[in-house]
């Protein structure tokens, strides 16, 4: 019986890994198969690949893409990383009364629909000339009430006998800060980098309202727009998407435990 | 001492100060425009105010209601599937005892790492008609001929509804297993010796002891739900008709798509703004009183 109920629970889980496996080895096939083979649910790898490329970064400015992509995503995690943990510490080191009135306020933000928000972005980007520009699409995430409160949580274990201890060498607020906090905090500010880094990586409504022209396109606006095209050519969108993939499950399976940590934020 | 402390409270807003700013002006203040703006009607640069006329056509618009019921369709079947589904895999490879647990949980947390785009675009290909999900089906007998996933209504949004689950089953699987993680082992062993079956310590221990963080995953995943928008864009693009349409599409294509209405698109929006929080005291009133 016990036997029984154990390979139950296995099968259970093989039938599950497989479900979730399968778009993966289903996307890394179809990279080598042309769109009428895919389309009729070839499985097995073909021989199409680098025809496959080559029409890809023919049809489309993919370089540009990944660019703009990067560039969005690595300045957009910079600044996110910079301010919201100068603020997770003040609101948590500096505490006071209006400071936890403001804090609770802030919060509020993580209730607001995205959908609410975008049309006067859009008139403001637009009102500030910065639409079409990758500005526009970092600034409006470069701070959310989520990872200030993931960087309040995690510096409430901060020891801050460090901070006192500065203070006698004569540190200023702002380099105990940089000197001291920063570097103690660096798991907690890897975390947030993986998480904040593949929010940029692979956000779409945004840039699609913010970014009009080919040139400025992300990753993921090139793989919808080639996919929501009149005749999708299949064989070369596997290609984008594996480009596009590929970033973050390297992030993943080199560091496992801080994207875990990153993805779970401050719940524990 | 006591002075000393007022004196670093006040240093701390050189921290504080720029972040919150920011948010007040990409978050709260377009919150407010947006409530401005849905009093209004207009096109292009030209808005002025029309009352409540755009809360009145609210109830008599057949795209949103279409839109509405889409969504909360989604949001009634879809969310509890996957909450259960996590906890159930989550349970499961909670067991110290089993093998290859390492793997399973690997592969199932690996869909969460996917770009909504590309995973729907996949999904999209793999429910082709001639695609491969049906000739598989095909192949075991499940069906007798292809079904057309997304041009029939029903199906497409058994799709939509399935890519979700596939996308976000174990992101929330994570969450109870580390929770699971900190509840004291002894208490099944305690429950062992007094006879308690595996189920039975599933919901009687494991699922009551988890509620807040159950609690948590249902107020995000109603959250997103509601906001629910790249899948059903990439995957459907709405249709067939508008079956598959969810709200935050039809504000986009209120806005962008369609000859733009700003006006409108906002007070459709703050529909979603209300739901959002109705939902959100629901649950927490439902999580309070049963613990």
């Amino acid at each position: 019986m016990k036997k029984l109920t154990t390979m139950v629970v296995h099968l259970f889980l093989i039938v599950a890994s497989v479900i979730s496996l399968f778009p993966f080895v289903w996307m890394l096939m179809g990279m080598t198969n042309s769109s009428s083979e895919i389309l009729k649910g070839k499985f097995s790898f073909g021989s199409m690949l680098m025809e496959n490329i080559h029409k890809l970064l023919d049809m489309t400015s993919l370089g540009a893409a990944f660019w703009n992509s990067a560039i969005i995503a690595i300045i957009g995690t910079v600044g996110t990383l910079l301010l919201s943990s100068m603020a997770g510490y003040g609101f948590e080191i500096y505490h006071s009364k209006s400071k936890s009135r403001l804090f609770g306020l802030l919060m509020l933000s993580m209730m607001m629909p995205f959908a609410a928000v975008m049309i006067p972005l859009f008139r403001m980007f637009s009102g500030m000339g910065l639409l079409n520009t990758p500005t526009a699409v970092i600034l409006p995430t470069i701070t959310t009430a989520f990872m200030i409160f993931f960087f309040l949580q995690n510096t409430k274990s901060f020891p801050r006998e460090l901070l006192q201890a500065g203070r006698v060498d004569g540190l200023s607020e702002w380099r105990l800060f940089t000197r001291i906090y920063m570097p103690t905090m660096k798991p907690t500010y890897a975390a947030a980098a993986i998480i904040t880094f593949m929010n940029y990586w692979n956000s779409f409504l945004w840039p699609l309202i913010a970014l009009q022209t080919q040139d400025k396109k992300t990753l993921p606006l090139v793989v919808s727009s080639l996919a929501s095209s009149y005749n999708p050519d299949y064989g070369i969108i596997m290609v984008a998407i594996v480009i596009t993939t590929l970033p973050s499950v390297l992030i993943f399976f080199l560091l496992q435990k801080q994207f875990v940590q990153g993805m779970l934020g401050s719940v524990k | 001492m006591e002075r000393k402390w007022n004196k670093s409270s006040l240093m701390g807003w050189q921290f504080v100060a720029l972040p919150s700013a920011l948010i007040l002006l990409f978050s709260f203040y377009p919150m407010f425009q947006s409530l401005l703006l849905s009093f209004q009607s207009g096109k292009g640069t030209v808005y002025h105010y029309v009352g409540i006329d755009n809360y009145i056509r609210l109830f008599s618009d057949p795209m949103f209601k279409q839109a509405v019921f889409n969504t909360l369709l989604y949001l009634i079947v879809q969310v509890p599937i996957m909450l259960l589904l996590g906890l159930v895999i989550a349970h499961l490879l909670n067991n110290p005892k089993l093998r290859f647990k390492g793997f399973y949980r690997t592969a199932i947390f690996l869909p969460c790492v996917t770009s909504l785009v590309s995973y729907a675009v996949l999904f999209k290909s793999i429910f082709a008609v001639d695609g491969i999900l049906n000739k598989m089906l095909l192949s075991m007998h499940v069906i007798q001929e292809p079904i057309a996933w997304l041009m029939d209504p029903i199906w497409a949004r058994v799709v939509i509804i399935a890519a979700i689950t596939w996308r976000w089953t174990g992101y929330n699987m994570i969450f109870y297993l580390s929770a699971m993680q900190n509840i004291d082992p002894s208490i099944y062993e305690a429950a062992s010796i007094d006879g308690a079956s595996k189920t039975r310590q599933f919901f009687s221990i494991t699922v009551p002891m988890l509620k807040p963080i159950i609690l948590f995953t249902a107020i995000i995943s109603t959250n997103g739900t509601l906001q629910l928008f790249d899948e059903v864009v990439n995957i459907t693009k709405g249709g067939p008709g508008n079956a598959t349409m969810t709200i935050s599409q039809y504000i986009y294509n209120l806005s962008f798509v369609y000859t733009p209405n700003f006006g409108y698109a906002a007070t459709v929006s703050y529909a979603i703004v209300v739901m959002v929080a109705v939902l959100a005291l629901f649950q927490l009133k439902l999580g309070g009183e049963k613990r």
